[in-house]
């Protein structure tokens, strides 16, 4: 018990942010007598957050080197009307409308960091310039036709549709959707083989580790807790696209964050900008490649949401700058630099549209969900800078 | 009976673990000019500190009589309104505001609620004209030359009704007609009862201009010289400034250099577009394999930035000369090219620029040399673990784990680690500026045991240094910078601190 005391202490920053998710998924609950947690509004919680989060685990690196972007809701929304376009004028197929959509994003964010890196102006002024042009093209781009309607199936799935059943049985399990628990299955199963050779590891050089007891209940916990989502998705359509696309995005930024020799760097960066430059590091090229990232995961966000909404719209993208930066900084990053998890934004992104969601469902006024938002975004920083103090 | 504008007296300052100041006395007579002259670190800076109330009066031992009655001053605010001005090195001035916004930045005069801008203006005009400076009140302070610009400084401390002023290495950036004509308004000020006290390195100016010369050193007071009575001359200062003996602390070394040239630099020179000046001007010097070269000089002087220039210039200064580096014609674009190609440069403000704080012990190692502990991009996380275990081992660095963070561990601590780090590049000559600043004497040997393990090994190491002990203790040769020149090549056994300090305040 004294471990399991020491070790919540310790970490209370990374768990406390989970514990308020929880904390707020249960309220919704009960306040909702279930329906907050049925398998269809969580899956529609999921959906919603996807657009949302890929832009947070961009923003989070931008804000990590110590800069900011706010030109990638506009940017996503001209981009999600640029796929339209192509789509339903230009009768492109779906695979190169994407493709092409996608590197028009990473070459917006190079713009973007072009008079940042190379001239030292401030982000919030080069990424604000962007923020009108990108508003302005996104008017222009719908000005001929309005609202685009996009028709074609197989690009809206990826914002509606859900993973096909490959195992669908009337007889086994019948209402659930099987590849789903296949893969929340095996989702468990790395997972547990992993902390164990992580454990291994850690013991072989002599690290601290778990005791015994609390790792298992580490292990039991977590497993159930990835077994309960997706017991959750199964009950309804299983798992769509933008919750794969998202995961995808997710543990794809995780791994680049904490295992690679860019991600030290971008760190380093941030951590201390003359520092790294001194140890070898180009400040300069990890401003393009941050920001370079920022306008790829612009442009799939645009993707998402346009799909979802089957059309794109002239107010596409409105705010979804400031969702975005709310949701990183709920999920612990630091405006000094240096500081804040893919992990941890993701969970941010997912309290920033459980609080919209849950309120939704409620029926809360939309005047008094902003306040709410705004009062849970400033005591997320405040319990972050306290208990960064407490550490240092 | 001599009237003393100034007395303190016991001044005793401590910071964590060091004593900066202790039991100094300093009194300064009404309408003098009276020097302060000390190595780097003597306590000079930090005493102008103690009486400007920078360390307000709860942060220091002993007490400060001022016109006779005893002060205690919270803040700079409370000493200049008792009519105490100090000028720092690095002035602070705005630069993109006229010269009679700055001279009268806080204590504009108003009309109602406005300012009176003609007001303001006549009176800055009374102000330049006892400095003697004729400029445009309404000219922006970024358009004057640094002479100039420090002369609206003592503008702006004579609005205030400055009685004492106190100017901390006023001439340290200025040419020598700039130089002369301040030290002749110093002069001026005098005979309008203001009394001056001037920290200088510049041997040669404090003898032109000072009536008494304090000499400080490592936190004492050594002597106060009347120029009346005593007969002063640079050898005399110079004698007073260093004059303690070397302790036993540099362990000896057995390996000896070979000839072999690793660096060698001709007719380098820097300009720095910033600054709008030459920073280094036609440096030549060589480092031989195995060899400890000892960079000597004082603070300012061009040290710090020949490291940089050489190694990748990170600053843009606009370079000409040649390089060689391992017989090799070099001429680094980035950091990086240096260090690939073998030089490292562990740099004097571990905190500032050398580590990152809040990062691990860890990624502090290798964040120099990723590509040695990764394969195609991706870390091989025990790889990184084993290294950086195998330099806490070695260096015998403490800290409880390799994942504590750089910002907990004491500065001798980090200071290894920035050792570490560059080990780590297993560089062919390491440019190690100021290695034991700050740090307490038994980590000092410590870093001195491994400079020498370093150089049995085969590196070469250029060790920057405001210490002169570890100068002549550890190198194998000396140079000494001067105005960012070198002013003289020593050989380390022969070499005194008189003959260092003497090539040093060479201007």
């Amino acid at each position: 018990m004294n471990e399991l005391l020491t070790v919540l202490k310790k970490n209370i920053r990374e768990y406390g942010m989970y514990i308020a998710l929880a904390t707020i998924m249960a309220v919704f609950t009960i306040l909702s007598h279930g329906v907050f947690i049925s398998s269809r509004n969580i899956a529609n919680l999921l959906n919603q957050t996807g657009y949302i989060a890929v832009l947070a685990v961009g923003m989070t690196l931008v804000i990590v080197i110590r800069h900011i972007d706010l030109s990638v809701g506009f940017l996503s929304g001209f981009l999600g009307a640029v796929a339209a376009i192509s789509l339903t004028q230009w009768h492109w197929p779906v695979w190169l409308s994407i493709l092409f959509v996608l590197v028009l994003g990473i070459c917006a964010g190079l713009l973007t960091a072009l008079p940042i890196a190379s001239l030292g102006i401030p982000a919030f002024v080069a990424s604000l310039a962007g923020w009108l042009i990108y508003r302005g093209a996104l008017m222009l781009a719908t000005a001929a036709t309005g609202t685009i309607i996009i028709p074609n199936e197989s690009f809206n799935a990826l914002g509606n549709g859900y993973i096909p059943d490959l195992f669908a049985s009337e007889t086994f399990l019948p209402g659930l959707h099987k590849t789903t628990l296949l893969l929340g299955a095996i989702a468990i199963v790395i997972f547990i083989v992993g902390q164990f050779a992580d454990r291994k590891r850690k013991q072989q050089f002599n690290f601290e580790v778990l005791s015994g007891g609390l790792f298992a209940a580490k292990l039991v916990f977590i497993s159930l807790v990835l077994g309960f989502i997706t017991w959750i998705l199964a009950g309804y359509n299983g798992m769509s696209w933008t919750i794969v696309i998202m995961m995808a995005v997710v543990l794809i930024y995780d791994f680049i964050t904490r295992r690679t020799v860019i991600g030290r760097h971008i760190y380093a960066v941030g951590g201390n900008p003359e520092a790294a430059e001194l140890s070898g590091i180009s400040v300069k090229n990890i401003t393009f490649a941050v920001f370079g990232s920022m306008g790829f995961l612009s442009a799939l966000s645009g993707i998402l949401f346009t799909a979802r909404l089957k059309s794109a719209t002239p107010q596409a993208g409105t705010l979804f700058e400031m969702d975005a930066i709310a949701a990183a900084y709920i999920g612990g990053v630091s405006a000094a630099g240096g500081i804040g998890s893919i992990s941890g934004s993701l969970v941010g992104a997912l309290v920033y549209m459980s609080l919209m969601n849950g309120m939704n469902l409620l029926g809360t006024d939309i005047s008094l969900q902003y306040i709410i938002r705004g009062l849970v975004l400033l005591i997320a920083v405040i319990f972050d800078v306290m208990t960064r103090k407490r550490r240092a | 009976m001599s009237d003393n504008i100034l007395e303190m007296r016991h001044i005793t300052k401590t910071f964590p673990g060091v004593r900066a100041l202790s039991d100094v006395n300093f009194e300064v007579r009404r309408g003098e000019i009276h020097c302060l002259v000390g190595e780097n670190g003597a306590g000079k800076s930090t005493l102008m500190k103690v009486l400007s109330g920078v360390y307000p009066h709860n942060d220091f031992e002993g007490e400060i009589i001022f016109n006779g009655k005893k002060v205690m001053f919270g803040s700079i605010r409370d000493s200049e309104e008792a009519g105490i001005s100090v000028i720092y090195q690095e002035l602070a001035l705005v630069p993109e505001m006229t010269v009679y916004e700055n001279v009268m930045l806080g204590h504009e005069i108003k009309r109602g609620i406005t300012v009176d801008v003609q007001k303001m203006i006549r009176k800055t005009e009374e102000l330049l004209k006892r400095v003697r400076l004729s400029v445009n009140p309404s000219t922006k302070v970024k358009d004057l030359g640094i002479g100039k610009q420090q002369l609206v400084e003592i503008a702006k401390a004579l609005s205030h009704n400055v009685s004492l002023l106190v100017l901390d290495e006023p001439t340290a950036a200025l040419n020598e007609d700039d130089c002369d004509n301040l030290l002749d308004i110093l002069r001026l000020l005098k005979t309008q009862g203001v009394t001056s006290i001037m920290i200088s390195h510049k041997l040669k100016e404090v003898l032109k201009i000072a009536e008494t010369i304090t000499v400080l050193r490592d936190g004492q007071t050594i002597c106060t010289l009347d120029r009346q009575k005593d007969k002063v001359d640079e050898q005399l200062l110079i004698k007073h400034m260093v004059g303690r003996s070397i302790e036993n602390i540099y362990p000896p070394r057995s390996s000896k250099p070979s000839d072999e040239v690793v660096l060698e630099v001709k007719n380098w020179s820097a300009y720095d577009t910033k600054l709008g000046r030459k920073v280094l001007d036609n440096v030549n010097f060589h480092v031989c394999k195995g060899e400890v070269v000892g960079l000597s000089g004082l603070v300012g002087s061009g040290r710090t930035e020949l490291a940089r220039s050489l190694f990748g210039n990170p600053d843009g200064y606009v370079i000409s000369g040649d390089l060689f580096f391992k017989g090799k014609k070099q001429r680094f674009s980035h950091p990086r090219h240096a260090i690939r190609s073998g030089l490292a440069y562990a740099t004097e403000d571990r905190k500032r620029n050398g580590l990152i704080l809040i990062k691990s012990i860890q990624e502090n190692i290798s964040l120099a040399n990723l590509q040695g502990v990764s394969k195609n991009g991706i870390i091989d996380e025990e790889l990184d673990k084993q290294s950086a275990l195998n330099f806490v081992n070695s260096l015998s660095i403490k800290t409880p784990g390799i994942n504590q963070l750089v910002m907990n561990l004491s500065g001798g601590n980090q200071q290894k680690v920035s050792v570490a780090k560059w080990l780590f590049v297993s560089p062919d000559l390491l440019i190690f500026d100021e290695p034991t600043r700050g740090i307490d004497v038994g980590a000092k040997y410590e870093i001195y045991t491994i400079i020498n393990d370093l150089v049995a090994k085969g590196m070469s190491i250029l060790m920057i240094s405001s210490e002169l002990p570890e100068i002549l203790g550890m190198s194998d040769r000396i140079y000494v910078v001067a105005n960012g020149t070198i002013t003289g090549e020593l050989d380390a056994k022969s070499a005194t601190q008189e003959a260092v300090m003497r090539l040093a305040t060479q201007y």
